[in-house]
């Protein structure tokens, strides 16, 4: 029995003791106990998935409920390898903390019955899609997790409507996903005469057929990894969902998508075509700059967060399309390191996520708020959850020395090798790539310093963000390990990268092999490039800033020996503060300069209406300004569309007149026409 | 973690490179104050004003450490920030192939890393802003980072564009390749590179046209609007930062421009010809700044992004021409 034996068959008898903890404990304790059995749920898939990424196999063959019925298919089977390993990996990480969370966090509805028997099943799902290792398998696990978290973004229906909203949105893009994707394993297993992935992927597909394979499969993927134009149900469902579930679903969920997308790329079909990687980059770089854009200028933390999500996806699955793109060139190192890129990317985003996800949970339980304009001053009363915070914003600005920027390191070193002068169309679009990503990254940088300084910084902008107290210990800690993780990964990515190489060695063996070591690692926890000629070891780089530090502060200490600083009571703001401190900059007007700026895509709607005295119309007794930034996407695309179906379906309502006459033909017509199909 | 020996941490050079980087960093540090007062005299004369001479900011930031910083109610980073964005200057200055290209094998003056460096100070210096709690230091920073994330496509496109004659992001290969070859500095790629490359500097730096580093006019200040409420040694620290940064990035444009003086080697005779040379190219790029500036207005805020974009412009076809004309 392997280690990932002992993992998979312990996230089940953990999911099922966490079920009937939640349906028997009794409400004071049911948090406490259906959240511990689910983080070990988190454990035992961490624990599968190192052992798989270790290249540990282990096979599980599970009764088939319908055998007989479904005929000449494979039995169900889990069969991580190791890809799989690596992103079962991720995602039990990533579950445990959030669990962790949830123990001291959830109250009201999501600590009901219903909300901690779908989160296990929830976890559970999400770790039987990386660990099948075959289509039905696959599809399960995909449908478990989507139902069990509709059923959890539904959570708080009963007091806000905008729930229900949301949950309408979500549970119609995740079933697109669904039928996209049945579709597109349908033409594989149709061609391959089996579900099973590993005979999937030794067979020889047409380019016809594997084309429209793909074609369905990253249509699918991408929907769930929130890619525009089918990232609306990211904004909608992220931020109304209990914060732990939004953890799990942005840092983890949607990265079931980007494991979707390798595995066709990589495994099932690696013989790709050209425009494969030209039409998954068409869908992954403008989301990642449409994503950012949106999350710079958004003011509610939770959705910004969710749009920063969409952004993070664009650029992991940028980095893979410039892989598949870099492979037709020849240039076999690079688009293995972009590859490498991509899974450092899954890796940093899922550590830095929860972290932002779960620390705007703890803002909302500490002061009832979502809305960064009236946050302010946090880090006084709750200074663990804003280093915390601060860490992991650094991470997703990609700054040194954190997670995010290892990761944009490694993918700007694949773009800037990556230029082959025979290949005039990859030479023309990387600098745009890198572009594009450069100005993603600048964006990041705005909206995370907005994001951390108006909530944390200043003074505070409602009662609500003045009476800010520290959270309980179980979230306290959960949010400290994740900003670990955060600076775990960016000080050592030697570690990383070598874990992330050992995931691809189970890929793309057929093509693009690479003889050379791409990404190995180097002095004190570093990481290098020895076909680029790079090297980065972000252990080194703080020694070096600390060591250079040492007498700034020894001055500064000095000087403060003799010279104490002096408190005193108002800020001096060129002498205009003594007023409230609604006068300081808000997000919104943080943000104003580049509603500005990129006003032209945002298409912000103002309004301003004055009200003026009776006596005298240039007397203003009054006036309101109101400015809304909505999603063009949505606004100009689903809206319509909406609109067209339900007119569709208002029409079509004429031809159920309540007339039984009418209802009689009509069975006698579809019998007749099903007649004639049989008997032909 | 066992790294291959092939890569193994070579002390004798590490030691080197940490002198190297070291006194690098002493000489910038000594050079910065002066630089900014020869700067603001040179303006001064070509204005027709006599101008306090150029040791004038020495003075200020000698006055500045022995004075009490103010802390108002609320505030929290006031003490930290100003020392971490030291630290961060100090830092990029160490990276930066100023007097030689010798450097610690696990740090190499990588461009991205050097970027990054950048902005980890750009970010410490807009949360001093937002951490003051008042309207114009939530302004400034604001207004800072908008110009810094319209900055970023420019810088890494021009980085891309300088590294591809050499085939590597490390400054210091880039400058020994300029050093072995003096004409590839004149060839367009590198020319268009080196404008949009100074367009950065100004708009990192907040020069005009970009933003008026002697204003306290609330419409158009960015970098004094953050510092507002920044006071004695903190601000003495804020200030000896800002002018580091300038220093520093000064000496990196002209020495990709001119790239003679830099050492090569750590040697006694080769680094004193360093120093003497990093100081003269600094104080020339400086004064050149400085007269340039006194031609310029202020652009409007708004107005930004259109020279950012030029300078995009021209790193793209840095990029474009790399491929087409070597």
């Amino acid at each position: 029995m392997t280690v990932v034996d002992l993992g998979l068959a312990a996230q089940f008898l953990f999911a099922l003791a966490a079920v009937v903890a939640a349906l028997a404990s009794p409400t004071a304790y049911r948090s406490r106990l259906a959240g511990t059995l689910s983080a070990g749920i988190g454990v035992s898939g961490a624990v599968a998935g190192a052992g798989a990424l270790g290249g540990t196999t282990a096979t599980w063959t599970l009764a088939h409920p319908l055998g007989p019925a479904i005929g000449p298919l494979a039995p169900l089977t889990l069969a991580p390898d190791r890809l799989g390993g690596f992103f079962l990996l991720v995602v039990g990480l990533v579950g445990t903390i959030a669990s962790v969370f949830g123990i001291g966090y959830a109250h009201g509805a999501a600590a009901s019955r219903t909300g901690w028997t779908a989160y296990p099943l929830f976890l559970l799902g999400m770790q039987l899609v990386p660990a099948a290792g075959d289509v039905l398998t696959f599809l399960g696990g995909w449908e478990l997790m989507a139902l069990a978290s509709t059923v959890l973004v539904l959570s708080d229906h009963a007091h806000r409507p905008r729930v229900r909203s949301a949950g309408i949105w979500y549970a119609v893009m995740t079933h697109l996903s669904f039928a996209l994707l049945a579709l597109g394993f349908a033409v594989l297993t149709s061609v391959a005469g089996s579900t099973r992935f590993a005979d999937i992927a030794g067979m020889p597909v047409g380019e016809s057929t594997s084309g429209v394979a793909f074609v369905l499969l990253t249509l699918g993927f991408v929907t769930k990894a929130g890619l525009v134009p089918v990232h609306v149900w990211l904004p909608r469902a992220h931020p109304e969902a209990p914060s732990h579930v939004s953890a799990v679903m942005s840092a983890a969920m949607v990265k079931m998508g980007v494991y979707g997308v390798l595995l066709t790329v990589t495994r099932l079909l690696p013989d790709a075509a050209r425009w494969w990687g030209l039409a998954l980059l068409a869908l992954a770089l403008p989301s990642a700059l449409y994503g950012i854009l949106q999350a710079s200028v958004a003011s509610d933390l939770k959705r910004l967060l969710a749009y920063s999500t969409t952004e993070n996806v664009g650029l992991i699955l940028t980095a893979v399309s410039v892989s598949m793109l870099t492979r037709h060139t020849g240039t076999a190192d690079v688009s293995q390191i972009a590859l490498v890129a991509a899974l450092l990317l899954v890796a940093s985003h899922a550590a830095f996520k929860t972290v932002l996800f779960l620390a705007a949970g703890a803002i909302l339980a500490a002061t009832g708020e979502r809305d960064l304009d009236r946050m302010g001053g946090l880090a006084g009363g709750m200074p663990v959850t804003a280093a915390a915070f601060g860490v992991a914003a650094l991470g997703a600005a990609a700054l040194p020395v954190t997670s995010g920027f290892v990761a944009e390191w490694v993918l700007l070193q694949s773009l800037i090798h990556g230029d082959v002068r025979t290949d005039r169309l990859t030479t023309a679009l990387l600098p745009a790539i890198v572009a594009v990503v450069a100005l993603t990254a600048g964006l990041a940088l705005l909206t995370f310093v907005k994001a951390f300084g108006i909530a944390f910084l200043a003074r505070p902008r409602s009662e609500g963000a003045a009476a800010a107290h520290e959270v309980s210990f179980a979230m306290r800690g959960a949010l400290v390990a994740g900003a670990a993780g955060v600076l775990a990964l960016g000080l050592l990515p030697g570690l990383t990268s070598s874990g992330a190489l050992a995931a691809l060695t189970s890929g793309v063996s057929s093509r693009g092999a690479v003889g050379a070591v791409v990404a190995q690692p180097v002095g004190l926890g570093g990481i290098e490039l020895p076909t680029l000629g790079a090297l980065l070891d972000p252990t080194s780089l703080l020694i070096l800033g600390l060591i250079l530090t040492v007498p700034i502060v020894a001055i500064s200490w000095r000087l403060a020996l003799g010279i104490p600083r002096r408190a005193v009571d108002l800020q001096w703001g060129c002498g205009g503060v003594r007023v409230s401190p609604r006068m300081q900059y808000t997000a919104t007007s943080f943000a104003e300069p580049l509603v500005r700026v990129f006003g032209d895509t945002l298409r912000p709607t103002q309004q301003l209406e004055v009200e003026r005295a009776k006596e005298s119309r240039f007397v203003v007794v009054g006036a309101t300004y109101k400015q809304r930034v909505g999603d063009v996407i949505e606004d100009r695309v689903y809206r319509p569309v909406a609109r067209l179906l339900g007119r569709i379906g208002d029409k079509a309502r004429t031809v159920q007149n309540g007339s039984i006459h009418r209802y009689l033909a009509f069975s006698f017509a579809a019998l007749v026409a099903l007649l004639v199909v049989v008997v032909r | 973690m066992s790294a291959s020996p092939a890569v193994a941490p070579d002390l004798t050079s590490t030691a080197w490179g940490l002198l190297a980087v070291v006194l690098q960093c002493c000489v910038l540090a000594a050079v910065s104050p002066i630089l900014i007062g020869v700067m603001r005299q040179v303006r001064y004369r070509m204005e027709g004003r006599i101008g306090p001479g150029i040791w004038q900011p020495t003075r200020d930031l000698l006055k500045l450490a022995r004075k009490e910083p103010l802390v108002a109610p609320g505030v929290r980073l006031q003490g930290v920030m100003p020392i971490a964005m030291t630290g961060t200057s100090l830092l990029l200055v160490a990276l930066l192939p100023l007097m030689s290209t010798v450097t610690i094998p696990l740090v190499p003056d990588d461009l991205f890393v050097v970027v990054g460096v950048l902005l980890l100070g750009t970010v410490a210096i807009a949360l001093l802003g937002l951490d003051s709690g008042t309207a114009f230091g939530g302004m400034g920073s604001s207004r800072h980072m908008t110009i810094a994330a319209l900055v970023e496509p420019t810088v890494l496109v021009a980085v891309y564009a300088l590294s591809i004659p050499v085939g590597s992001s490390a400054l210091s290969a880039i400058v020994d390749a300029r050093i072995a070859e003096p004409v590839s500095v004149v060839s367009p790629v590198s020319l268009l590179a080196l404008v949009a490359l100074i367009i950065v500097v100004v708009a990192e730096t907040g020069r005009l046209p970009v933003d008026n580093p002697s204003t306290h006019l609330e419409l158009t200040m960015v970098h004094e609007a953050m510092i507002l409420e920044a006071s004695g040694r903190d601000l003495g620290w804020v200030e000896f930062s800002s002018w580091l940064r300038l220093a520093g990035l000064l000496g990196l444009v002209a020495n990709l421009a001119l790239p003679w003086g830099v050492a090569q080697s750590m040697s006694i005779g080769g680094l004193a010809v360093a120093i003497v040379a990093i100081v003269v190219k600094v104080m020339l790029a400086g004064a050149g700044v400085a007269a340039v500036e006194v031609f310029l207005a202020k652009v409007r805020l708004f107005k930004v992004p259109e020279l950012l974009a030029a300078s995009f412009v021209m790193a793209f076809l840095a990029v474009t021409a790399s491929y087409l004309v070597v």
